[in-house]
């Protein structure tokens, strides 16, 4: 848990330039997150905004600058387990069952038994699946296994979340449906929360800053402060101040956020991959 | 509050229904083998009453009736002994011993190799060519000079017979250690960044996310290798001189074929069975651990 | 003050990818030599005795000058494994094209398949001499044959049932017939379970022809000549046709790899088998 008045987050300088194809992911980024913000990471393809969550999870090692999370480096923080990442494929161990993957990360921290088991009924109570917890994945549907991989990511209560467009691939009620969920566990829980995500209408809706960023080369185009309500609701949706920062995110989008060539994003996704590549091995 | 499921949950196997699974399966088994008898013997009425010659010439002698070679496991296979069928079923256990000891050493072997490889490209580019070279050996050769020399080394109660198990397993190692291979490197990538964000060890990572991922390729080895392992057996009988297997009773046999050919073919007969029963056994140890996604699978 | 600039030309671009290939197997020549240089060191170490494993030396000599009888026999079990092979996977893919036209035919004949590539049909191989005659090399051919179709069957088949119905669908979409969906969808999706399933086959054709010639074959033959010169205890000479017949299996192995990655390279759908 991080302490109140430092940023949870602080990254200087920050650039990245992957040596294949020579892209220009990141380039002098400087951002800060204060504990108990929700950040949205908007951008079109290349912006760099998963590879600036990587870089905050340590998954990508930045070219230049620094990056402090908790007030450690990054390499120390994700020793530490100070983050919980939740991708856009839920990523679950097929040959687990629900509950076995909740309690993954509490294995790994050699919890023992009966703690792990307290800890999983909560997250499921959390997320709202109990009675679930000796289902496979595949038993489950896209929502349900992504609200699994956010209760695994939760589950030995991180103080930061880190989440690359978690609800990208599901349908629009359920992503709706997940939005206010993943709300009301943010207002519970206090965490901090970076949240990646292509649709400008969920990242005005979700945050209290949405960080708008633009491709070649990747840098912030400008950082828009959400004054919504803290109560977000449904209603929120029809809200005419809501509308005005969707336009205000969109404008930022259009002006600064030039598309890639074709040849540019594949250029970007083939250097991501072989980062992703090298760091995942 | 629990949402209503989006998707039904595949139903535990319940009793009944599994009953009802194994009558079924039991009965086209059944309707198997009597297609088969039936397709043996209307090829045998057609080729003989022809009298075609090609691709072989059809009699008692090259194709004895069904009836005769099942007739013949009820009677003693020499004067003053067991019927042929009792004889052929120990024969069998004594194969189905050196069988499942190769299986056993070829898999753990194999396994061993596999993760060995999986953790070094250059480990894997100096020796796998060497791996799957070891299978273009024909074992049949090298067959007398590993009992020659692994037998001396053993205690007497695995004497003989635990040269031939030495054989089984050096047909088994073979597919085990490649598929584990595969197995271990098909781990999902974005599962392997999970476990970065874990920090986790590398052998974390191989016992927690690599093996259980590479489960249903090394089961589809083990497979390959429970038949690899039988026919390992019988070869590596054949120049040991073991009377006690199968493949001294085919070696035996084939002096007679010419007057008593129904010996030879039980024999081929239970030795077949003993091939299908060794991959049921996997098969259902496969089910029994493997829990998977049901998709298009053997 | 500034270096020459050298266009990379179309030739040095070959010489480069063939030099990253050379480079690859550089690891297993070491591994070679190091596994040569063990072996000769270990038997003069201990002692060995010469008949249960012959200095690599030994071997290489008694494959020169035996060469005269062993290679023609190693061409003469190599021609019954190759005529194995190629009869029993052409007949696999043959049937396996067949059944998998007709999708209740599968339905039923793949357990039996599976049932039947589960038996050890190298106890058969006895009666297949006894059908044909155990001198000419169509008893020989037929076990290799028989060891070859079930497994190239089992995989063809399930490579062919592996196709996705999507691109069924996309094809239908097009109004293609059946015999372009077959060209453009089937075959390429099947290839590589294809090509596993001949590496598998080469090596075990190569088996079949040797343990066929076991139970009886003319003199001419790798399987016999090694049972008789282990049994008048040359074994130099023994371990020299071993050598022969692993060579030979090789070459037939990596013929099989080379016409994959000939084939496979034009195929779109290029998954690892």
């Amino acid at each position: 848990m991080s302490e109140s008045g430092r940023p949870v987050v602080q990254i200087e300088g920050v650039t990245k330039v992957f040596a294949q194809g020579n892209v220009t992911a990141l380039q002098d980024i400087d951002l800060e997150l204060q504990p108990g913000e929700f950040v949205s990471l908007i951008g079109p393809s290349g912006c760099g905004k998963s590879t600036l969550l990587r870089v905050i999870g340590d998954l990508v090692q930045p070219t230049a600058g620094t990056v402090t999370v908790n007030g450690k480096s990054a390499g120390q923080a994700r020793a530490d387990r100070d983050y919980g990442i939740v991708f856009q494929d839920s990523v679950l161990f097929d040959w687990r069952t629900v509950a076995k993957n909740i309690a993954l990360p509490l294995e790994l921290l050699g919890w023992d038994r009966e703690r792990r088991r307290r800890r999983i009924d909560e997250m499921l109570a959390l997320v709202e699946l109990t009675g679930f917890a000796d289902h496979h994945p595949w038993q489950l549907s896209g929502g349900m296994q992504q609200r699994v991989s956010i209760a695994r990511a939760l589950a030995f209560e991180p103080a930061l979340l880190l989440m690359d467009e978690p609800f990208g691939a599901l349908d629009e009620m359920t992503r709706e449906r997940l939005n206010l969920e993943l709300l009301a566990i943010w207002r519970q829980l206090g965490s901090t929360i970076v949240f990646v995500t292509h649709s400008i209408s969920e990242a005005v809706f979700l945050s209290t800053r949405v960080v708008v960023m633009s491709p070649r080369p990747g840098r912030i185009a400008g950082v828009v402060d959400i004054d919504l309500p803290a109560e977000r609701t449904v209603e929120t949706h029809e809200d005419p101040r809501f509308f005005e920062l969707v336009t205000e995110v969109r404008e930022l989008l259009r002006r600064r956020g030039e598309h890639l060539l074709p040849e540019e994003e594949q250029a970007l996704t083939d250097a991501a991959r072989a980062g992703a590549g090298g760091a995942g091995e | 509050m629990a949402q209503a499921m989006a998707v039904t949950p595949v139903a535990r196997r319940l009793p009944a229904g599994s009953v009802l699974n194994a009558v079924r399966r039991s009965a086209s088994f059944v309707l198997g083998v009597a297609a088969l008898v039936g397709l043996w013997e209307l090829y045998r009425w057609i080729w003989s009453s022809a009298g075609w010659t090609w691709p072989f010439a059809v009699d008692d002698t090259t194709m004895p009736h069904v009836w005769v070679i099942v007739h013949a496991l009820w009677q003693p296979a020499q004067v003053n002994q067991p019927a042929l069928g009792d004889v052929l079923f120990h024969k069998a256990l004594f194969t189905a011993k050196e069988a499942a000891a190769g299986f056993a050493l070829g898999a753990a072997i194999g396994f061993v190799l596999g993760v060995v490889l999986a953790h070094s490209r250059l480990l894997q580019r100096g020796f796998l060519p060497y791996i799957v070279g070891s299978q273009t050996i024909p074992i049949l050769a090298i067959a007398p000079m590993v009992v020659v020399w692994v037998n001396p080394k053993l205690p007497a109660s695995l004497a003989g017979w635990g040269a031939v198990a030495v054989i089984a397993a050096y047909l088994t190692f073979f597919p085990v250690a490649i598929n584990t291979l595969r197995g271990l490197q098909s781990a999902d990538p974005r599962a392997l960044e999970l476990m970065r964000t874990y920090a986790a060890s590398r052998w974390t990572v191989l016992w927690k996310l690599r093996v259980p991922a590479s489960l249903p390729y090394v089961f589809s080895a083990l497979k390959v290798a429970a038949t690899a392992s039988v026919v390992g057996a019988i070869i590596g009988e054949l120049p040991s001189g073991l009377q006690s297997g199968l493949g001294g009773a085919i070696l035996n046999f084939n002096q007679y074929y010419s007057i008593e050919p129904q010996e030879l073919w039980a024999t081929n007969i239970v030795a077949a069975i003993l091939g299908i029963v060794f991959f049921l056994i996997v098969i259902a140890a496969e089910r029994a651990i493997v829990r998977r996604p049901p998709e298009v699978s053997n | 003050m500034s270096g020459v600039v050298v266009t990379p030309g179309l030739r040095a671009g070959f010489g480069r990818r063939a030099g990253r290939q050379a480079i690859e197997w550089i690891p297993a020549a070491v591994v070679f030599c190091l596994g040569i240089a063990v072996w000769e060191g270990a038997i003069w170490a201990f002692h060995i005795k010469q008949f249960l494993l012959p200095k690599p030396s030994d071997i290489v000599s008694s494959l020169w000058s035996d060469g005269g009888t062993l290679w023609p026999a190693g061409w003469t079990t190599f021609k019954e494994a190759l005529g194995g092979f190629a009869g029993g996977s052409a007949a696999g893919i043959v049937v396996a094209t067949a059944i998998g036209r007709f999708r209740a035919l599968g339905g039923v004949l793949m357990p039996l398949a599976i049932a039947a590539n589960a038996v050890p049909i190298i106890a058969f191989a006895p009666i297949f001499n006894a059908w044909f005659d155990p001198l000419a090399p169509g008893s020989k051919m037929a076990i290799a044959g028989v060891l070859c179709f079930f497994p190239v069957l089992v995989n063809t088949l399930r490579g062919l049932q592996s196709v996705s119905p999507r691109q069924i669908e996309l094809m239908r979409s097009y109004a293609a017939g059946e015999l372009t969906i077959w060209r453009r969808v089937r075959v390429p999706t099947a290839l590589p379970y294809v090509f596993t399933s001949l590496k598998v086959a080469s090596v075990l054709a190569m088996i079949g022809a040797i343990v066929g010639e076991y139970f009886g074959g003319s003199f001419n033959a790798l399987g016999v000549l090694i049972r008789s010169d282990a049994q008048i205890l040359d074994f130099q000479t023994a371990w020299a046709g071993i050598l022969v017949a692993s060579l030979l299996g090789l070459a037939l192995y990596a013929a099989v790899v080379v016409a994959e990655r000939l084939t496979i390279r034009w195929a779109p759908a290029s998954r690892d088998p």
